[in-house]
């Protein structure tokens, strides 16, 4: 061993204490990785304000005839078959009837009717609407302005989200249309892609965590699973077009089935390529799912005689399933949201029918916020922003659903 | 006692008295197996027909006596019908919008990482996180909504005219938000995963905590962050619904992120959600963007993929 | 001129974690320059106190220590001490080799220039480098990362970033546990080197390496609330020959655990 040439008894120096300045640049950067987090639930904030801002606020309307030319009552207390027969009488033949193939006007709603009553006859032309932070800031402004540009309009502040959005069908006057098509729209849709991703994207977490030998061939298929989760789902969506819209249309458009006046763009087309979309995500969630299941398990039900697969059937799967499906929602949220796929598809701009099958034409909740926040004017940004609140809502229940699931099934092993 | 002994052996006698051990086929075991294996390679053959369909569509779109690798790559101006095929018109746009997000996602991300992996208590971290979560939660669309109509006109309100409603800024920046938690997320992971030696060797040496996060912690996570950096590029490339709504309608060949332009995504976006027959060449251009995209994306997950496994094994 | 002779001192030392005690009023004179050894069966509390030597239990959040801890007459553990200061002037070297993901030179260097150091940086990674004697078997590479180093190499580095801070007192927790024998005397020929300029306090769980190496040694165990407490410190030949507590006679001859 060489001897050491050693340093002398430390005296200190030749160092300095900068402990102040090292503790102040410290406290700095401390505050700006605290900042960046508050930036960021700042941001969140704003969204959320932005939303309601947007679904609530003063509206400024004038009717183009009054009601008064129709009816001699006020319109709110008119009853449905009064309403029927004003409609027949006063609306063209061709209209009426149009109408009437659309959804039999018999069997719609008073609210149904009355809002055609409206939009039809009485014919309400929105002038302007205001936000909601604008309509309690300004009020009297807002007022002012209005008897000034607008002496005939009415002005009233209005929650664009009621009961009736929610159940009205789509219509061309944003002051009467509604989610009610989009919603159920989207309930096929991640219906479908559930029913097809959950069996299959199970089955291939089982085969790959319990059956896949340890080869170059299942890290291959594993590296494919991880970086599909990774491709932009617009991808996705060229994907849908060309194969289930385009090659496979007589099966997705129901021609196989005897469904006739009918192409590839149908909820099935949409809901298949949203299952293949989630595919990557719900396996990786089961794999994660299976693989908590400890081995002691397995051990055990093999020691008593038990072949693989009732080994996976009676204790694996049962274990694993309140994970499997916690991933499940998650990636049934995702579905729920996402848009491009939908477009690329083919989602239909203007539907006002409700789905009746999985070869109906389609609309989506995030379809609808999509066409209705590019859309110039200001109303129909009012009800984007109350769809948005609507899709939001349905998420946060899901997540919540998930959470929920997942606190009161966790085992700790 | 006895009779209890005598019991079982006799039940012994009844069911358990062969002993074969031959292998036995077992029809329904085997049935089962084949039907996971093949929900297993599933994945496979999505990515073969993405390949395979994309590949195809484009294929024919190059094949077009029109459209030439020198075009395709080399000028800028992209209007398929007629007969301009600079796809540099798009990936400005793309390469603008993206650049933006990840100046914004990365240092915010990172910061609130480090935040959360080495200053906050449990109990903040518990409040934090899901925040983030919900943040990574909201879809895409919903943000589109909220670049238009609110970002912008607070970018209006400081830049004045020199804006246009539509453009790069706004949508960058919310994009930046939206990338935010993944980044946060994936480099949190990173930081969480450097070995608490490590940190207990720097603070034995009389290093702050600042020091240590900064000096010793965040270094030894640089290639997990670096992976975090790659997969939000590739979502920053992939992302659609901001740029369809708040980026702008039509090709432009630009830089400058006060101006409107489309990017890859937002135009197969906007081209296919309109009127769009089979064949023409607007339908075979847009799988020739598509394609374009999967490979940049799917080499972007790779890289991400690989540093990532090769930064477990540093730790394990 | 007592003060002098002791490097450091600890007064009714007790060590909490919540509401359970893990050590127990301690009192300990470590004298300069000289190796002071910690031996015990495991759980007893070694590593804590330890640890509470340059307090790196305060990352520990329901840690508290009660008691006193002098060096030079201050209380590590007073009101206005700060932790940052006093790992400076107390190392540590743990029991697991673990430099920095950095270059060997930068592992030597980095300890140094945070804490302020306005000298010739080349020279005091030399010296650190040649007083942990593994100057000549990594002078040729040390822009090369510390982990290309074997695992006892790796150790010594880590006993060369920390003498490069010049603590007083180096702390080692079972430096040689995760090393072969060969690096393990290695180890111990060096604490021998180091001891002419430093003080050095070191857990170990191997009684031959307490009985070679150490001056002193403390004999910690566990009482009946299992709380870590020093039963008997004394010269090391003492402990070893004629221990004065049974237990220490039987844990000190293999009677025990």
């Amino acid at each position: 061993m060489n001897t050491p040439n050693t340093l002398p008894y430390p005296q200190g120096n030749a160092f300095y204490s900068t402990l102040r300045k090292r503790y102040l640049t410290a406290t700095i950067w401390q505050s700006l990785f605290l900042g960046s987090l508050l930036i960021a639930i700042i941001v969140l904030m704003a969204l959320i304000y932005n939303v309601i801002d947007g679904a609530f606020g003063y509206i400024a309307y004038e009717y183009k005839n009054s009601p008064s030319e129709f009816t001699a009552t006020a319109p709110n207390e008119l009853t449905k078959e009064e309403l029927l027969v004003i409609l027949k009488d006063n609306l063209s033949r061709g209209a009426y009837n149009k109408l009437d193939e659309e959804q039999t006007m018999e069997t719609r709603s008073q609210s149904d009717l009355l809002n055609l009553f409206f939009e039809r006859l009485v014919r309400l032309d929105t002038k302007q609407t205001w936000s909601m932070t604008e309509s309690l800031s300004k009020g009297a402004e807002i007022q002012a302005e209005v008897a000034e540009k607008y002496p005939d309009a009415v002005l009233e502040f209005r929650s664009w989200l009621t009961p009736q959005f929610l159940t009205a069908p789509m219509s061309s006057r944003a002051e009467f249309a509604g989610v009610r098509t989009a919603v159920l729209g989207s309930l096929w849709l991640v219906g479908i892609a559930i029913a097809f991703a959950l069996p299959i994207g199970t089955g291939a977490a089982i085969y790959l965590q319990e059956y896949a030998p340890k080869n170059w061939f299942t890290s291959i298929v594993q590296t494919n699973i991880n970086n599909l989760a990774g491709v932009p789902s617009i991808v996705y969506g060229m994907l849908g077009l060309a194969v289930f819209v385009r090659v496979m249309e007589s099966f997705t458009s129901g021609a196989m089935f005897g469904v006739t006046d009918s192409n590839g763009r149908t909820i099935l087309s949409a809901g298949l390529t949203m299952g293949i979309l989630v595919l990557p995500l719900i396996i990786i969630n089961a794999q994660e799912a299976i693989k908590a299941v400890p081995d002691s398990l397995r051990q055990a039900a093999f020691g008593v005689g038990a072949t693989r697969w009732q080994t996976i059937w009676h204790h694996v799967l049962p274990n694993a399933l309140p994970g499997i499906m916690t991933g499940s929602i998650l990636a049934l949220s995702r579905a729920l949201g996402e848009t491009a796929p939908l477009i690329v598809v083919g989602a239909s701009t203007f539907i006002s029918l409700d789905p009746d099958g999985p070869f109906s034409k389609f609309t989506a909740l995030p379809i609808q916020i999509y066409q209705w926040t590019t859309r110039a004017q200001s109303e129909f940004h009012a009800i984007a922003a109350s769809a948005i609140i609507v899709l939001l809502i349905l998420l946060l229940t899901l997540n919540a659903t998930a959470i929920l699931l997942r606190n009161r099934f966790q085992r700790r092993w | 006692m006895k009779e209890e002994v005598i019991h079982l052996k006799s039940l012994e006698a009844q069911s358990f008295r062969h002993f074969d051990l031959k292998k036995k086929l077992r029809i329904s075991e085997s049935i089962i197996q084949g039907l996971l294996f093949f929900a297993g390679i599933l994945s496979i053959f999505v990515t073969i027909a993405i390949v395979y369909e994309l590949g195809k569509e484009a294929m024919l779109f190059f094949a077009l006596p029109d459209v030439t690798f020198a075009k395709f790559f080399g000028t800028t101006k992209w209007q398929p019908g007629i007969g301009q095929y600079g796809i540099w018109a798009l990936v400005s746009a793309t390469l603008t919008t993206s650049t933006i997000a990840m100046l914004i996602s990365l240092p915010l991300g990172l910061a609130s990482a480090i935040y959360l992996s080495e200053y906050a208590s449990p109990r903040l971290r518990s409040i934090l996180k899901p925040i983030l979560e919900i943040l990574a939660g909201i879809p895409t669309v919903v943000y589109g909504y909220f670049a238009l109509l609110f970002v912008t006109p607070i970018l209006k309100s400081f830049l004045g005219e020199d804006l246009s409603v539509y453009n790069m800024l706004s949508a960058g920046l919310v994009m930046g938000i939206m990338i935010l938690p993944l980044i946060s997320s994936m480099s949190e992971d990173a930081l969480s995963a450097v070995p608490r030696a490590l940190r207990e060797g720097a603070y034995a040496m009389g290093a702050t905590k600042l020091e240590t996060s900064l000096q010793v912690v965040l270094p030894a996570a640089l290639s997990g962050i670096g992976a975090a950096v790659i997969i939000g590029i590739s979502r920053a490339v992939g992302e659609t619904m901001i740029v369809a709504v708040a980026a702008g309608a039509g090709p432009n060949f630009s830089f400058n992120p006060l101006e409107a332009a489309e990017t890859m995504t937002g135009h197969i976006a906007r081209i296919s959600g309109g009127d769009l027959s089979y064949n023409s060449i607007d339908y075979n251009s847009l799988f020739a963007i598509a394609l374009m995209l999967f490979l940049v994306t799917l080499v972007l997950n790779l890289i991400s993929q690989w540093v990532v496994n090769k930064f477990r094994e540093q730790y394990e | 001129m007592e003060n002098t002779n002791y490097a450091i001192e600890t007064n009714n030392l007790s060590i909490h974690y919540g509401n359970f005690t893990a050590v127990k009023g301690v009192n300990m004179k470590v004298e300069r320059q000289k190796i002071t050894a910690i031996i015990g069966p495991s759980g007893c509390g070694k590593s804590t106190l330890l640890r509470a030597f340059n307090r790196m239990n305060d990352f520990v959040p329901s840690c508290h220590v009660t008691g006193e801890l002098l060096l030079d007459n201050q209380n590590l553990y007073g009101k206005n001490v700060d932790p940052v200061e006093v790992r400076r002037k107390i190392g540590m070297v743990f029991q697991k080799p673990n430099p920095f993901p950095k270059s060997i030179y930068e592992n030597i260097a980095w300890g140094a220039r945070i804490n302020g150091f306005k000298g010739k940086m080349d020279e005091l990674v030399e010296q650190s480098l040649r007083s942990a004697a593994l100057w000549d078997e990594v002078k040729d590479k040390l822009q090369q990362s510390a982990y290309a180093l074997s695992g006892g190499q790796q150790q010594r580095l880590c006993i060369a970033r920390t003498i490069a801070i010049q603590p007083e007192i180096i702390l080692m927790d079972e430096p040689a546990s995760a090393l072969d024998p060969i690096s393990t005397l290695r180890i111990e020929e060096l604490m021998q080197e180091l001891k002419k300029n430093y003080t050095i306090l070191i857990v170990t769980h191997n009684m031959q390496q307490a009985a070679r190496a150490s001056d002193y040694t403390a004999m910690m165990m566990i009482d009946d609330q299992r709380a870590g407490g020093v039963i008997e410190f004394d010269d090391t030949k003492a402990i070893f020959t004629r221990p004065k507590d049974k237990r220490t006679e039987d844990y000190v001859t293999g009677r025990f655990g």
